[in-house]
């Protein structure tokens, strides 16, 4: 087969102990003891249904805080259109 | 042939239809490429899609049609066990973060297109490249056939039904047509640029409605008690507004499972694969969750429509409580805006659907047609086949709603998410670890598949003694208890038992093992590092 290209600049990959913090998200909203209840209730919503609606800020804020300390600067990123 | 049309919702429909399909047909135009005739322009867009668009074109696709009406009616139905889709839209987006960006990079240094192909290089079987195709065209062909129980919803509350199939389906028909020509003619670019259309709408009309309704139907606190007083008066155990002792297992392995099988999607990845650079899919994991919060929002309309006492319009069998949130639209808004809702929820069935047959015509073409049929083929033969492919997945899609009840297309997707869930040891761990040997994926694909069959075989309800849910009883593994959990997630943990097993045996004997074409920074790299060998398939072989 074909050599392999030889290896990039960056032998570390994507790792990051950023990403660590992308487990918070995934474990959070699946432990039903947090939010299983009516009390305290929130502008007429139970707490089963505003906390988690108000998960999906947690999820939006940690994979924001790891996109901006993993993403790779100088490159021409983003691509706005 | 049609009486009781609501006309002024079926005018507005009509013209936002008719409007967005002509876009779909100039989409072709929309960053022209120099040439159509290749799989990375009619099937990915070119490969070059930037944060907004890939933003429009991935939530368009993951939020679908069918979610939008089936989410709303399972908690119109069963109360809060229908809330799962929002711990999975939210648990979804750090695994999609973690795997998907890995899935790019190897894709665009070896020019993959479909999740197949990268099994393909990186195990270097094309058997098990081949299951993988085949679990991800059969998983995804009933997923296009819900769509369009979407659209039926819709037409069905307009007024569009009747008794003889003709009346029932023309309208389906002439929309399928519709949107197989366009997409035949402007490939990945005509969803993505009708997905902007459609998420507007979708956000105007979800918008409207959460601050409306509760004004109407005596604000959120007296939607939540007419809700709970309807689950009390019900018989059923498992429903209400909280979950109880016996479902918290189902909804969390039930969010799990679904999150870990929508990336295994043919279509996810096609939506994945045409942004042009690891940023902006970075970008988009954090931008993306804005669809959630809709999601969530729609999904309390359920709520909404117990407040407001709908009655779901008669099924085939039972009532079908599809028709919930188009009936709430209809008797809680003028009829323009019911019109614009119901075009929101049909254009949203179009843009899937569209990605999804693209998505499926790619498998066929790349791992059947271009593995077993032509070794030779040229790009254009490739782009050929995957359009021709398009319009027989779509037709497969209708069929299965005209001549089969719609109750066993969801069926079907209920078994599609459980089997495409067994490629998750080779696709994705298989982008972290090259340690399972080809041989035992096989053989975990096929435990995984036994075991999935085996369990959705025996969930039964009421009404029904098979195939009645994917909520597989523990019971019945011999566990003393009434709880039950997700069938797809236990099948992928035994996929995954036999696999490692598997692995272990087959390397003790030294069993030959497939060559692996890919090196450890292919999974790194970024839109202006080099493109490898465009034919990753002959450099896995030679």
């Amino acid at each position: 087969m074909g050599e392999p290209a030889p290896p990039a600049p960056d032998p570390a990959g994507d790792r990051s102990p950023w990403n660590w913090l992308l487990i918070i998200p995934i474990v959070v909203p699946l432990i039903p003891a947090l939010f299983n209840a009516i009390e305290p209730k929130l502008f007429g919503f139970p707490l089963f249904y505003w906390l988690q609606l108000a998960f999906i800020v947690l999820g939006v804020t940690t994979t924001t805080v790891v996109y901006q300390m993993t993403k790779r600067r100088g490159a021409a990123s983003g691509g706005d259109r | 042939m049609w009486k009781n049309v609501h006309v002024v919702e079926l005018v507005v429909f009509a013209v936002l239809f008719v409007a967005v399909s002509a876009m779909g047909f100039v989409a072709a135009r929309w960053r022209r490429p120099a040439t159509m005739e290749h799989l990375d322009e009619w099937g990915l867009g070119g490969r070059n899609f930037g944060s907004w668009i890939t933003w429009f074109l991935i939530g368009g696709d993951l939020y679908t049609a069918y979610t939008f009406v089936a989410v709303p009616a399972l908690v119109f139905g069963a109360g809060a066990l229908g809330f799962y889709a929002v711990p999975y839209t939210i648990i979804l987006y750090p695994i999609f973060f973690l795997i998907l960006i890995r899935l790019w990079s190897v894709s665009h240094k070896h020019r993959l297109v479909t999740p197949a192909d990268f099994v393909r290089v990186r195990f270097g079987s094309p058997t098990l490249a081949l299951l993988v195709a085949i679990t991800g065209i059969v998983a995804t062909m009933p997923y296009i056939a819900l769509q369009l129980v979407g659209i039926e919803a819709v037409l069905k509350t307009i007024g569009l039904t009747g008794d003889s199939t003709v009346a029932r389906h023309l309208p389906i028909i002439i929309a399928f047509a519709i949107l197989a020509a366009y997409t035949y003619q402007s490939g990945l670019r005509a969803p993505a640029l009708i997905a902007f259309v459609k998420d507007s709408l979708i956000y105007v009309v979800i918008l409207a409605a959460i601050i409306i309704l509760p004004t109407k139907l005596g604000g959120w606190d007296g939607i939540f008690s007419a809700a709970d007083a309807k689950f009390q008066a019900s018989a059923n155990p498992a429903d209400g507004v909280l979950l109880n002792a016996n479902n918290q297992l189902q909804y969390i392995s039930l969010a799990l499972g679904s999150a870990l099988a929508l990336f295994l999607y043919p279509h996810s990845v096609t939506g994945v694969l045409a942004s042009k650079n690891r940023n902006v899919i970075k970008r988009n994991m954090s931008a993306l969750p804005a669809y959630s919060l809709l999601l969530g929002l729609l999904a309390l309309l359920g709520f909404a429509a117990i407040a407001a006492k709908v009655t779901p319009l008669p099924g085939t069998k039972a009532p079908d409580t599809n028709t919930v949130v188009p009936l709430l639209f209809q008797g809680q808004f003028p009829a323009w805006f019911a019109g614009v809702a119901f075009a929101a929820i049909g254009i949203g069935a179009l843009v899937p659907a569209a990605i999804m047959s693209i998505a499926a015509a790619n498998l066929f073409t790349r791992n059947i047609y271009r593995e077993y049929l032509n070794k030779e083929a040229t790009p254009a033969q490739e782009a050929k086949v995957s359009k021709i492919t398009s319009l027989v997945v779509k037709v497969g899609a209708l069929l299965c709603i005209i001549l089969l009840d719609p109750q066993f297309s969801i069926d079907l997707q209920l078994i599609g998410g459980v089997i495409i869930l067994q490629t998750l040891p080779s696709v994705a761990i298989g982008l972290f670890t090259r340690w399972f040997h080809k041989g035992a994926l096989i053989a975990g694909w096929v435990a995984g598949m036994a075991f999935g069959m085996w369990m959705l075989y025996n969930v039964s309800n009421a009404t029904r003694d098979h195939f009645a849910g994917s909520n597989f009883p523990l019971s019945k593994l011999g566990f003393d208890t009434k709880m039950t959990i997700y069938a797809g997630l236990v099948a992928v943990v035994a996929n995954l038992v036999v696999a490692a097993l598997g692995t272990v045996l087959l390397r003790a004997f030294k069993v030959a093992d497939g060559t692996d074409g890919t090196a450890r920074p292919d999974y790194f790299v970024d839109e202006d590092e080099p493109q490898g060998a465009a034919t990753p398939t002959e450099a896995a072989v030679a």
